[in-house]
C-alpha cells in the first residue's frame, strides 16, 4: 500500500488563447500514492465543480500511454518526472508529502494554449498530411515473407513507428523544433522498401511544412530524445537530414 | 535557395563552416607547436606566408568562413528564440544526456569572438595588416614575446581555450549529425572522435601558451 501524500499544485489557468495566463495554487489533502497523475486532476476537478468554479483543462484520452493526447509539463519535464512513460502512466507515489507540484502547456509557438492545459497541436497533422503517407493503394497484405526485410531495419522502422506525436520533443526543445517527431514519422516509411519510392519527396514536403508552420531549427541538444516517452531517437534525425540533402542534392 | 529556406540547409551551412573552422584551428595549432620547438622556424613560417597572394586568399576565405558562420549563428538563434514563443516555462530542468555546451552554443560562440578580436589585435593587426597597408610588420616570435610574458594575457587566452573546447565538444558531433553521417553507433564515434580532438588541439594551444609564458614572462 503505497502512502498518501499532501501537497501543492501550481497550475497555469489561462481562459483563451489570447488571453492573460497565469499560475494558480490549489491545495490537495490525502492523495493515495497509487492515483495516477491524471486522476489527481479528475479529483481536483469534482472538488472545484463542487466548489462553483471553473475545472482545469487538460487532454486525455487512452490513459494507458499509447494516444499521445496527454500533454502535461510537470516540474520542468514534458510528461513529469519518469522516463519512458507519458503523464498519465505517471503516479502520485512519485512525489512526496508537501511537495510543490508546478503543471504547465507545452510552450512553443507552434502549439499555442487553446485553454490552460490544454495546447493546438493541429501543426502536426497538417504535416502529416504533407507526406507521412504512402501514396498508392498496396492492396490487400502479401504474404509475410514474400518481401524480405532485415531484422535490424523491422526493428529501425518501428522503433521509429512507435511515436505518438504528443509533441513532447517540441515541449522539451530550447528551439521549439519538430525534428524528432517529423524525422520519426519519414524514417518509419523510408527504412521500408513500400516507403522508399516516395521517400525524397516525403523529406522535402513534411520538412518545409515543419519549417513553414514556425517551428525551429535542430541545433541538436537532444533534449528531445531526452524527453520523449517512446524513446525515439536522435538516429532518426540524422537519416532525415541525410534524406533531405541527398535529395535536395539530386534536384 | 535551399541553404537559406530550409531549416536543414541552414543547419548544413552551419556545420560545413564549423567543419571548416575546425580544421583551420588545428593547422594553427600545429603552428603554435613550431614556435614552441624552434623560433626562428617560427619566424620563417611567419615570413612564408606573410601577406603573399596565397596568404591573402587564404585569409579572406577563412574570413568569409568565420563571418558565415557568425551571420548564421545569430539567423538560427533568432529563428529559434520566435519559434519557442514568448512565454518561458517558470519550472525547467536540464534533462540527463542534455551536455550543457549543446545549449549555449550562442554565449560560448560570443566569448570565443571577443577574445578572437583581442588576439587579431596582439598579432594579425601587428603581422599581416601593416604588410597588407605597406608598412613592415613585427616578428612572429617578438610578438610571442610581447603578449606572453604578461599573465594576465595568459590566463585570458587560458580562459578562451576553454570556451572553444566546450564549442568544440559539442559542435564536432553536432556537425557530422548535421550533415546526416551518423546512426546509434556512428554517434558515439563522432562524439568520442571530436572529443579527444578537441582535447589534443586545446591542450596544445595551452601548452604552447604556457611554454611561451615560462619561457619569455618568468624566465625571460
Amino acid at each position: 500500500m503505497d502512502k498518501n501524500i499532501s501537497f501543492t499544485l501550481k497550475i497555469w489557468r489561462q481562459r483563451g488563447p489570447k488571453e492573460q495566463g497565469a499560475f494558480e495554487t490549489y491545495h490537495m489533502e490525502d492523495i493515495p500514492g497509487d492515483t495516477s497523475f491524471l486522476e489527481m486532476l479528475d479529483i481536483l476537478n469534482e472538488q472545484l465543480v463542487e466548489k462553483g468554479e471553473e475545472p482545469v483543462v487538460f487532454d486525455h484520452d487512452c490513459r494507458e500511454g499509447i494516444c499521445g493526447m496527454c500533454s502535461l509539463y510537470i516540474n520542468g519535464h514534458p510528461h513529469g518526472p519518469a522516463t519512458g512513460a507519458t503523464t498519465c502512466q505517471i503516479y502520485m507515489r512519485r512525489f512526496s508529502d508537501g511537495d510543490t507540484i508546478t503543471v504547465e502547456p507545452w510552450r512553443s509557438a507552434g502549439f499555442p494554449v487553446i485553454r490552460d492545459l490544454m495546447v493546438d497541436r493541429s501543426a502536426y497533422d497538417k504535416i502529416m498530411q504533407a507526406g507521412g503517407y504512402v501514396s498508392v493503394n498496396t492492396g490487400a497484405p502479401q504474404d509475410a515473407n514474400a518481401i524480405l526485410i532485415s531484422k535490424d531495419i523491422a526493428d529501425e522502422a518501428m522503433d521509429a513507428a512507435s511515436c505518438i506525436g504528443c509533441g513532447a520533443c517540441v515541449a522539451a526543445c530550447k528551439n521549439g523544433s519538430a525534428m524528432l517527431f517529423v524525422s520519426a514519422k519519414v524514417s518509419q516509411l523510408a527504412l521500408l522498401p513500400q516507403g522508399k519510392a516516395e521517400a525524397a519527396r516525403r523529406a522535402k514536403a513534411m520538412l518545409s511544412k515543419m519549417d513553414e508552420l514556425g517551428f525551429g531549427n535542430c541545433t541538436n541538444t537532444r533534449a528531445c530524445e531526452a524527453e520523449c516517452p517512446k524513446n525515439v531517437s536522435i538516429s532518426n534525425i540524422a537519416r532525415l537530414n541525410r534524406e533531405f540533402i541527398k535529395a535536395k542534392l539530386a534536384d | 535557395m535551399w541553404l537559406i529556406n530550409s531549416s536543414v540547409g541552414r543547419k548544413l551551412v552551419m556545420s560545413i563552416s564549423g567543419l571548416f573552422l575546425v580544421l583551420f584551428v588545428t593547422f594553427h595549432m600545429a603552428m603554435n607547436l613550431v614556435a614552441v620547438i624552434s623560433e626562428d622556424g617560427y619566424d620563417a613560417v611567419c615570413e612564408f606566408l606573410g601577406a603573399n597572394w596565397y596568404a591573402l586568399a587564404g585569409t579572406a576565405v577563412l574570413a568569409l568562413g568565420f563571418v558565415v558562420h557568425i551571420v548564421y549563428a545569430f539567423i538560427l538563434t533568432a529563428q529559434n528564440r520566435r519559434a519557442r514563443g514568448n512565454q518561458d516555462y517558470a519550472v525547467s530542468e536540464r534533462p540527463k544526456g542534455v551536455e550543457w555546451a549543446s545549449q549555449n552554443m550562442l554565449v560560448l560562440g560570443l566569448i570565443v569572438i571577443l577574445f578572437f578580436l583581442l588576439h587579431l589585435v596582439h598579432f594579425w593587426g601587428k603581422m599581416q595588416l601593416p604588410e597588407i597597408l605597406g608598412e613592415y610588420p613585427e616578428g612572429g616570435i617578438d610578438l610571442i614575446q610581447q603578449v606572453f610574458s604578461s599573465p594576465l594575457n595568459l590566463v585570458l587566452y587560458l580562459i578562451w581555450f576553454v570556451a572553444i573546447w566546450f564549442h568544440l565538444t559539442h559542435g564536432f558531433w553536432s556537425a557530422l549529425q548535421t550533415l546526416g553521417w551518423s546512426n546509434k553507433v556512428w554517434f558515439c564515434r563522432w562524439k568520442l572522435i571530436g572529443n579527444v580532438w578537441a582535447t589534443v588541439v586545446l591542450a596544445g594551444f595551452a601548452f604552447s601558451a604556457v611554454v611561451f609564458y615560462v619561457k619569455y614572462g618568468l624566465l625571460g
